[in-house]
């Protein structure tokens, strides 16, 4: 009973974790910018008169989508033009349920991972589950019967697919480097010291694969530089038919793909919830120091180091994202199948070679 | 190969500059945060309705009609104004006037803000100086068209 309580109350924290970060890349997004650009970004959003830097934004965004009227077109296919919305929402949420927040916390004799699905192919079913997000962007090309949302729709899978070959292979020198796909495991082995001092990150060990994993993922977010599906500035794009909040669930999923793909760059290459030097029972650092903190404290840390972690790469796409200009499609996919997938191969090679020398 | 290398130092390059950019705003931003004042602003917005701008001595803003010393409007209904007009929204209708220096005078004088695209000409053509654009109010929305009409009483101020 009391587990399952606890298994319960994992999911909805995760969940309510994932979806006010999400929230909030909004926010940070306009604020970002804002400050690449030399502006101030969006601050007059008030709550009882206090403005602190904007931050009711989101919520006035939230209740501005919601208030939209919700407009189906009389020509769309009807229920797959609304589930559409919800397919692609879906199987992006629930990927973070396989993300691990921090080690195991012991309280009162019990023992809770800081993870609620702990599964063995933990990196294939994130992969799998972004996959399915193909079938949002098609769907609404196809069921909004516009010639040019199927256009869109078209570009869009075509693009997704072909950068989930890169993202795939690219993950696949890690996978030979730590020789698992349960995400718990491969943070463990990221808690080991090379040479004795230097964290065994992966993107240490994996410098190309991580290069790639994260242009990939930049792909599959749908944002600027790799933005055709949508092309909100000028292309006609496949949420064309859409408005109100089923439009700002779209939205919310390419915000979330964004967190999603902090999340993994962080868990895969960067030491997941690790904080260097830090292990179960404190610090000890290569000098010889030692700092021993209690359990609690080390957990809100490895928490705490996770969430600035992910805050980072966030940070990073966005910067991305308000730098460059878009792509030409047919550069796009010169890109990825001429380029990517080659040099994912290579570092697959390389990595093959490197470990039987050094085995 | 080799393009896509020389490609990838450029996009670098062009992160460097955003980078620098957000960076140097940064340290701006919090230093005013912190109550320290600098120089150099971390952005050069202007928080616009809270913190008015200075508007330039010729600035073309809401027209109005000048008055003679007894209180009658300067305008003579030589209809130069609305003849120059190149947005047609100056109409005007004359009226006997008893004085022989002066003839005529507006009994209606209408200009359609909502059709007038601030370009000036008609203070340029106005002979009597009857006519100006320097109140200085620029804040000219309002929710229905017919409020942009304004009529001799509200021209005159
Ligand atoms: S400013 Fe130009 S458009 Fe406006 S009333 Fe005068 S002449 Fe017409
Ligand atoms: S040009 Fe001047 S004097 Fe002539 S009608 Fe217009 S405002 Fe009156």
């Amino acid at each position: 009973m009391i587990d399952t309580l606890i298994l319960l109350a994992k999911i909805v924290a995760a969940l309510v974790w994932f979806l006010v970060l999400t929230l909030y890349l909004t926010w940070l997004e306009r604020k970002e910018s804002a400050v690449m650009q030399d502006r101030i970004g969006a601050n007059r959003a008030d709550f009882f008169g206090y403005r602190v830097i904007g931050l009711f934004q989101p919520f006035a965004d939230a209740i501005k989508m919601m208030f939209k009227e919700d407009f189906t077109p009389s020509f769309s296919r009807r229920f797959l033009h609304n589930a559409a919305p919800f397919m692609a929402f879906f199987f992006t949420a629930v990927t973070i349920q396989a993300i691990p927040f921090g080690d195991v916390l012991r309280i009162g004799g019990k023992e809770i991972k800081l993870q609620v699905l702990d599964i063995d192919v933990g990196i294939l079913f994130i992969l799998a589950m972004l996959s399915f997000t193909v079938y949002g962007v098609l769907l609404s090309g196809w069921a909004s019967n516009n010639r040019w949302t199927l256009l869109g729709g078209l570009r869009g899978a075509a693009q997704l697919v072909s950068y989930e070959v890169a993202l795939g292979l690219s993950l696949i020198g890690l996978v030979m480097v730590f020789p698992s796909l349960r995400f718990s495991a491969i943070v463990d082995f990221q808690g080991d010291l090379l040479f004795g001092w230097l964290p065994k990150w992966g993107i240490l060990l994996q410098p190309l694969g991580a290069l790639i994993f994260l242009i990939a993922s930049m792909a599959e977010s749908e944002r600027v530089p790799f933005d055709l599906p949508e092309g909100e500035s000028e292309i006609v794009g496949f949420y064309t038919e859409y408005g109100g909040l089923k439009w700002g669930m779209y939205m919310f999923t390419d915000f979330m793909k964004v967190l999603i793909i902090a999340c993994l760059l962080t868990t895969l290459f960067f030491g997941g919830y690790h904080v260097p030097w830090l292990a179960a029972d404190g610090f000890h650092f290569p000098w010889g120091g030692q700092l021993l903190l209690p359990h609690g404290i080390v957990i809100l840390l490895q928490v705490l180091a996770f969430n600035v972690k992910v805050i980072f790469f966030c940070w990073l796409q966005i910067l991305v994202r308000w730098t460059y200009p878009r792509f030409r499609y047919d550069q796009l996919m010169d890109f990825g199948w001429k380029f990517l997938i080659p040099l994912s191969l290579l570092n697959i090679v390389v990595t093959a070679i490197i470990m039987s020398v050094l085995k | 190969m080799l393009k896509h290398l020389g490609f990838f130092i450029e996009i670098v390059k062009g992160s460097i500059i955003t980078i620098r950019h957000f960076v140097v705003n940064m340290f701006y931003h919090i230093l005013n945060l912190f109550g320290i004042k600098t120089k150099r602003r971390g952005a050069v917005t202007r928080q616009y309705p809270e913190a008015p701008i200075q508007l330039a001595s010729r600035h073309r803003s809401l027209h109005r009609l000048l008055q003679r010393d007894d209180g009658k409007p300067r305008c003579v209904v030589c209809m130069l104004c609305a003849t120059v007009c190149p947005s047609e929204c100056i109409y005007i209708e004359a009226a006997e006037e008893s004085d022989p220096e002066i003839q005529k005078v507006p009994s209606t004088f209408i200009i359609d803000l909502s059709r007038c695209c601030f370009c000036g000409f008609c203070v340029e053509a106005c002979p009597e100086d009857a006519i100006r654009m320097d109140t200085g109010e620029v804040e000219l929305a309002r929710y229905g068209r017919g409020d942009l009409v304004y009529n001799l009483e509200k021209l005159l101020g």
